[in-house]
């Protein structure tokens, strides 16, 4: 028996309904795609039914009782999420749409930032080349808008941050590190203490995409050394089991103080006269217009969920799993994974490549295998391009998936090398 | 409703797909030519150079270089092999033609004298996320001959780079 694995783990599967479906042909669903959007459990379903079903209305603005209980329950999915994070405060956390959307809403607003945090020519933003696109995009535009430099951590060989340079990347001219806490193509899992004391210490402005890390494993900001403690992270909900339409900006309260509005509209004012408006504080402040109400609701479910299983039990799950993992694949001729090889320095998604076959083509034979993975860049174009590749395929594991599940995908590649007739 | 995959697979993978796939022909980028295109699948990265030479109104040369699944592959290699020797007109109306066989949810019936070896791309367009994979190499040289026949007043180019 593989040690680690969750506790009651055919109970826990029962808790997906999903899972259970079949596909084409009556094959059962080898679900290997967590990496790009989570599996929701019944609870999660049944929250958002039951809010739209007995509390629907909108909220802040409606007088009436069923106004009441709708903010009442977007309001408490706040004070769940700050949990699930460990935020010192709970006004700190902000809901977007999703994690583009809040990494975004930090890049425009420091774009009409003035005084410190003004980013001008001179002033250099820091990304890595292991970023999904959406953590690279956003600086981009930011910095040419602003005619600031951006630059960049390359990579080791074996998919790790190459921080020999930290010191010429990190310097007085660094206005923002923004980095991805776990790899979504590599898996690799960056020290995010270390590169945000650094960068803390040139008086930095430090984000941390945790898409990727806040499914699976602990997050628990207050508890971090203020010193290495990032000043932003941001996540989305329906990779945590929760919803699409609904991420979440964590900001330290002083700095979201201190930033401009980015969206402006309802919600988000104190007082609007047709000569100016003054702005309402933190959280409301960056939230304007109707917010996604259930969807919100629907993440406060799952991360009560989460917590209840323990993000410590999860962690140690999808080490197992990515362990049992590695070794399986290591099993199949002419295969080689990108990032590292030890479970212990990495999350649950693993991408690969197999000598003569396509990434589109080992997706579709194992799709027709009932084994769903990613095939392509991933939203990761640079990191392919670092190890010389197009695209790769990618594995993810989660809370749910089970070591047959893994000799599954095993057995389908191995299909697919006989299926292209490769020795 | 939904397709079955396990069936369906080689529908998919026809014979005549993976044989153009690891013997792709007409491949490699040559001169002369009067348009060079660069086309990328921006979803899955696929990517693709093209060159093509226009003669007297006639498809003499289709040269490329590409990076891709085995569909898109064996695809260029089909049309190339296709549209190579045949009038602008022609070659044009045998793309129509393969268009309309891959955006036919498999409910079109393709025509072998025009498509010949392009009919065993029928079982693709019942695999919605792979008729892009098809046709990035068609639009590429759609396009690439658009721009040549804007430039069959003037000479060949000579390749820019090496």
């Amino acid at each position: 028996m593989i040690e680690g694995l969750l506790p009651q783990l055919d109970i826990v599967r029962k808790d997906f309904p999903i899972l259970e479906r079949t596909l084409a042909g009556g094959l059962p669903l080898v679900y290997l795609d967590s990496a790009n959007t989570s599996q929701k459990p019944q609870v999660v379903i049944d929250t958002m039914v039951d809010h739209l079903e007995r509390h629907n209305a909108n909220i802040s603005r409606a007088m009436h009782q069923l106004g009441a209980e709708s903010t009442e329950a977007f309001e408490s999915a706040r004070d769940k999420v700050a949990a699930f994070i460990g935020a010192p405060r709970r006004d700190e956390v902000i809901f977007t749409k999703n994690a583009s959307e809040a990494l975004n809403l930090v890049a425009n607003s420091l774009a009409w930032a003035t005084g410190d945090l003004a980013v001008g020519p001179g002033d250099e933003v820091l990304i890595t080349e292991m970023e999904h696109h959406s953590n690279i995009v956003p600086w981009q535009l930011l910095t040419e808008r602003k005619g600031a430099t951006l630059r960049w951590f390359g990579l080791t060989d074996e998919g790790h941050l190459d921080l020999s340079t930290i010191d010429e990347l990190i310097t007085e001219r660094t206005k923002v590190v923004s980095f991805t806490w776990v790899s979504n193509m590599l898996g690799t899992i960056n020290p995010v203490a270390e590169i945000t004391r650094r960068a803390h210490e040139v008086g930095a402005i430090v984000v941390v995409d945790a898409s990727q890390s806040a499914p699976q494993m602990p997050t628990d900001l207050a508890a971090m050394e203020p010193m290495e403690r990032p000043d932003v992270i941001a996540f989305t909900g329906h990779k945590v089991v929760g919803p699409t339409g609904i991420g979440v900006l964590w900001g330290r309260g002083d700095l979201l103080a201190q930033l401009p509005p980015f969206l402006g509209g309802g919600e988000m004012i104190e007082t609007v006269r047709m000569e100016g408006s003054t702005y309402a504080p933190i959280p409301h402040r960056f939230e304007a217009g109707t917010p996604p109400i259930v969807e919100a609701v629907g993440l406060g479910a799952a991360v009560d969920y989460l917590g209840e299983l323990g993000l410590g039990a999860v962690r140690d799950h999808e080490h197992a799993i990515t362990a049992y993992a590695l070794d399986g694949l290591a099993t199949v001729p002419g295969l080689r994974v990108l990032g590292p090889l030890d479970a212990a320095e990495r999350g649950g998604a693993i991408s690969f490549e197999v000598d003569g076959v396509h990434p589109h083509d080992i997706a579709q034979v194992l799709d027709a295998r009932g084994v769903a993975v990613r095939a392509g860049h991933h939203c990761a174009k640079p990191a392919h391009a670092r190890f010389g590749v197009q695209s790769s395929t990618r594995m993810s594991s989660y809370l749910y998936t089970t070591p047959a599940e893994i000799d599954a995908l095993v057995e389908a590649l191995e299909y697919t090398r006989s299926y292209f007739k490769l020795g | 409703m939904t397709n079955a995959p396990g069936q369906d697979l080689d529908s998919l993978y026809q014979e005549i797909i993976l044989d153009h796939y690891k013997n792709p022909l007409h491949a490699g980028l040559r001169d002369p030519f009067e348009a060079e295109v660069h086309h990328v699948n921006p979803t899955c990265g696929d990517e693709i150079t093209m060159r093509v030479h226009l003669d007297g109104g006639v498809v003499s040369d289709v040269s490329y270089d590409a990076l891709g699944c085995s569909i898109s592959q064996a695809s260029c290699s089909v049309m190339a092999d296709l549209v190579i020797g045949k009038p602008v007109e022609e070659a044009m109306a045998i793309h129509e033609s393969f268009l309309t066989l891959m955006q036919g949810k498999g409910q079109v019936e393709p025509d072998e004298d025009v498509l010949e070896d392009g009919i065993a791309f029928a079982g693709v367009a019942k695999f919605p996320a792979r008729v892009k994979c098809a046709l990035l190499s068609w639009m590429a040289w759609k396009d690439a001959t658009t721009q040549s026949q804007g430039h069959s007043e003037s000479q060949p180019q000579e390749a820019q780079h090496g």
